[in-house]
């Protein structure tokens, strides 16, 4: 679970994780927060790891896949500290797992009422429409932060989970399907977000597109690289 | 050309050229870095010596005005330096990343353990 000055929220997202399922380790990756992040996920019970500075959702992600490399964890779930994704569904995406080494959470998919408009959503379809084609099956999100990653996907991610900007969805999923991982979509319902309010600005969502169709390029010029063991 | 412009060209470079050597002799520049001021500075000192090697390069690679060969040159040098900056940048980011992650990993198993060791403690007073 990647944090980022979530103090308000986190707590809360962490015992609902921990009650609603048992036997899981609940990380929380401590993104150079300056308020008292670390202190409200430790004392709800997870385990806190925190980076000295902010290296963006990528960088905390690394962190996390290598901690469950070293510790021995088969599988990885990201969930947001904001409390949007329902760990009810965490069950659903490690079923799953069964079938294909990257499971995504996915918004659109029929279930629950999130809903983005104009120009984003657009270029979240066409993203989702291109990065379908890489992996070779048919994803209509993805950009979600609602993801499992089974064993071979968590070693892949140890060593070389993208730190830049989208790196975190759309690099990390084209590395991973170039890299010989499957990708399978599980349709998840959204809940509003504890605090803040998404921003519907169309300059943002023009930036947003061409920031997005740059990281897709990158990702794609890229030597791929193939997963050990 | 007039001799003060002239020696002023020289000292110019010459004072150039100096300034990179002793840094690299003190180590306040790693070789790969200098490489590129170093070629400039040797580049420049030879112009301004020898005006005509200019003129004569210009001609054989066809640039009438042989200033503008020069200019073509001198950028050509800085977008070599600041392209190998962008990479090395890069290549420092990702060091610096590592380390941030390696600090966090040994944060946590630090305080796993001093927990461990105050709990064995306390076990033992008790």
């Amino acid at each position: 679970m990647p944090a980022f000055n979530e103090e308000e929220a986190v707590g809360a997202v962490v015992k609902e994780v921990l009650s609603s399922l048992p036997g899981i380790r609940c990380l929380v990756v401590n993104d150079g927060s300056t308020d008292r992040t670390a202190n409200a996920a430790l004392e709800a019970g997870a385990t806190v790891l925190t980076l000295p500075f902010n290296l963006g959702v990528g960088g905390a992600m690394r962190l996390g896949f290598q901690y469950a490399v070293e510790n021995d964890f088969a599988c990885v779930v990201q969930i947001d500290a904001d409390g949007q994704h329902n760990p009810s569904s965490v069950p659903e995406l490690l079923a799953q797992l069964e079938h294909a080494d990257i499971v995504i959470g996915a918004r659109f998919a029929g279930t629950g009422d999130y809903d983005v408009t104009g120009p984003r959503k657009w270029a979240m379809k066409l993203l989702a429409a291109i990065i379908s084609r890489i992996a070779k099956t048919r994803l209509t999100d993805v950009t979600s932060g609602f993801k499992a990653a089974g064993p071979r996907a968590v070693r892949l991610f140890a060593t070389n989970y993208p730190a830049e900007y989208l790196g975190d969805t759309i690099e990390s999923l084209v590395l991973a399907s170039r890299g010989g991982c499957t990708v399978l979509q599980v349709p998840v319902a959204m809940r509003p977000r504890a605090g803040g309010v998404p921003s519907h600005n169309p300059m943002k969502s023009a930036v947003y597109l061409g920031r997005a169709a740059m990281a897709l390029v990158i990702a794609l010029w890229r030597t791929p690289i193939s997963v050990r063991g | 050309m007039n001799p003060v412009s002239y020696a002023f060209a020289i000292a110019a470079a010459a004072i150039a050229l100096l300034a990179i050597i002793e840094m690299l002799r003190r180590q306040r520049f790693r070789e790969r870095h200098a490489f590129w001021w170093l070629l400039a500075a040797i580049l420049s000192l030879v112009v301004s010596i020898f005006p005509s090697t200019l003129e004569l390069a210009a001609s054989v690679v066809g640039v009438e005005v042989p200033s503008n060969l020069a200019f073509f040159i001198s950028i050509v040098i800085l977008f070599f330096v600041t392209v190998q900056h962008s990479s090395e940048l890069t290549t420092l980011e990702e060091k610096t990343r590592v380390l941030a992650e390696h600090i966090a990993l040994v944060e946590q198993r630090l305080s796993v353990l001093t927990n461990d060791v105050d709990d064995s403690h306390r076990g033992r007073d008790s």
